[in-house]
């Protein structure tokens, strides 16, 4: 398998905080990576820095070899990364259509005129929103929403999907769909990192795992073996529970 | 055939304005000029400030540097040329203020755009003191009102063309986007610095027009007068009126403000900036998102919710 996102000893620091401290890990073509850890480890100061929320303060992140960091996050979402936020960011102005077609018109290879509407469609369908299009984008309810900004990730064509949190906040059957869903991409072939912590969609989606700690990368590898190893529970659950 | 209806509609209108100087004395002549020049500016403000939610106060900024280029170069070259430096200007002071302050958002930029249309009047106060030792300049022009009118009018027709044509173009995609959300803009791929410069200095652009077009009716300009920023509070708040996230709302705020404008100064000149921050206030409270959404979504209730569900969905 080949490399899409490689990811060397990058370190983001607040003022005195380190929140990302020499992190390094690579993810292949069409894995699905979850990037674990309790509240305040760094995972999403790490998605940011590939997406481009943020700069890095040191290290390196490469797509396909070509350098991100660095990059403003518009040229980023350009070359394939796309992502959704931990609280779901809607257009809250513009129908359900147009919030998928505003990333459609503006990726590496835009549409517009009567295609992009086609297409919104059809990305909507994929998501479950199939014919909802018109309404108002602020009227959805949370899960729809949550679809729809998977949608607009989608949008992108991305080579790279960043999902912070996506299935948070979800009921159990809202859940299961959105697992299914989250599934149905990964078999298209989209290579994913998602930040998650139910363990539930942590183990029916993703091959591999890394857990953070305080900022550093604490382990890496199969999915079953990082959710047994005992430095990972410590740090999730504490001492006692090890 | 809607559309068809609205621009035969249109174009009747702008013939109809256009032909209006051949039976309208000279204070008719004066308040179409008025009219047309408020319009003008208030749309273009829209242009910029209506999508995005940056609200500027730098529209005086733009129309003192379009009329005191006239009056500083009318006599030296030929007029269409003063017209084009002047546009040439603006856009490079649009440039140089955008580059630097559209970063900023929310209250920073409202200030900061206030402090550039004072700042750029004491410019020119100084130069004008320290340089040429004269404050104020005379403008002869051998241009009638008539022309000024028709100059007016076809760039506020130029103005709404290009407010339509971008609000279905993918720039004009970009700017509500980038209105709603700037974090989601520039993940989706939107360049948002550039995409704000570029509607900023279509805005001054033709700001800095009206400025240089309307100069000659003034036949005396000086610092105080051509940068007085109650002209940007007008235009600003004749925006809002209308709904600034219209293509139609500058207009409608535009011409019955404009109007009481008028009769206010006419009629209570020592009360007219009370007045005046009274209605300011008024309009901010009752009316936040303009007359138009007003009208429309009250319209749409009295229809039936489903019906007010799609016009939403459509805006």
């Amino acid at each position: 398998m080949t490399t899409l996102l490689d990811i060397s000893a990058l370190t983001r620091r607040f003022g005195g905080l380190v929140a990302v401290n020499g992190v390094s890990f690579e993810v292949a073509r069409g894995e699905v990576v979850g990037l674990l850890g309790p509240n305040g480890s760094g995972k999403t100061t790490v998605l940011n820095m590939i997406s481009g929320s943020l700069k890095p303060s040191g290290g390196d992140i490469r797509l396909n070899g070509e350098k991100l960091s660095g990059l403003p996050a518009h040229r980023i979402a350009r070359k394939g990364v796309a992502r959704t936020f931990q609280l779901v960011r809607i257009l809250p102005s513009l129908s359900v259509a147009e919030n998928i077609v505003a990333a459609l018109a503006f990726r590496s290879a835009p549409l517009w005129g009567a295609e992009v509407h086609a297409a919104a469609d059809d990305l909507l369908v994929i998501v479950g929103l199939g014919g909802r299009g018109n309404e108002r984008a602020e009227n959805l309810t949370y899960i729809d929403q949550k679809r729809m900004e998977l949608a607009r990730a989608l949008a992108a064509a991305p080579q790279l999907l960043l999902l912070d949190e996506w299935l948070a906040g979800l009921n159990p059957t809202e859940l299961r769909v959105g697992i299914e869903l989250i599934a149905s991409l990964r078999d298209s072939g989209i290579t994913i990192v998602l930040v998650e912590h139910v363990m539930e969609a942590v183990r029916a989606l993703c091959g591999r795992c890394i857990v953070m700690t305080a900022g550093s990368k604490i382990a890496d590898g199969p999915t079953a073996d990082v959710l047994r190893d005992p430095e990972v529970i410590r740090a999730y659950l504490g001492a006692s529970h090890a | 055939m809607k559309r068809f209806a609205i621009a035969g509609g249109f174009v009747v209108a702008v013939a109809v304005l256009a032909l209006a100087p051949l039976c309208l004395g000279a204070y008719g002549l004066g308040l179409l000029i008025g009219l047309a020049g408020y319009v003008t500016l208030a749309t273009a403000w829209a242009l910029f400030s209506g999508p995005t939610g940056y609200i500027s106060l730098a529209t005086v900024a733009f129309v003192g540097i379009g009329a005191y280029c006239v009056a500083a170069l009318s006599e030296v070259l030929p007029y269409p040329l003063v017209l084009l430096i002047a546009a040439a200007i603006g856009l490079a002071v649009a440039l140089i203020v955008g580059l630097s302050t559209l970063r900023l958002s929310g209250v920073y930029f409202v200030i900061f755009t206030f402090g550039l249309a004072e700042l750029i009047r004491q410019l020119v106060t100084f130069y004008e003191i320290n340089v040429t030792g004269t404050l104020g300049r005379y403008i002869f022009l051998g241009i009638t009102p008539e022309q000024i009118y028709w100059q007016l009018l076809a760039l506020g027709v130029i103005t709404l063309l290009l407010t339509w044509w971008i609000g279905r173009s993918r720039i004009g995609l970009a700017l509500k986007v980038i209105g709603d959300d700037e974090v989601v803009a520039s993940h989706v791929g939107i360049d948002i610095a550039r995409t704000k410069l570029a509607l900023f200095a279509v805005s001054a652009v033709i700001m800095t027009l009206v400025g240089a077009i309307q100069a000659p009716r003034w036949t005396y300009v000086e610092p105080a007068i051509v940068f007085n920023p109650t002209v940007s509070f007008l235009v600003l708040i004749m925006a809002l009126l209308g709904g600034a996230a219209r293509l139609w709302g500058p207009l409608l705020g535009a011409v019955p403000l404009f109007m009481l404008f008028e009769w206010l100064s006419a009629n209570f000149p020592n009360h007219y900036s009370i007045l005046l921050g009274l209605l300011f206030i008024l309009i901010v409270f009752a009316l936040p998102k303009g007359v138009l959404s007003f009208v429309e979504d009250n319209w749409m209730k009295r229809r039936g919710p489903r019906a007010a569900d799609r016009s939403e969905a459509r805006s």
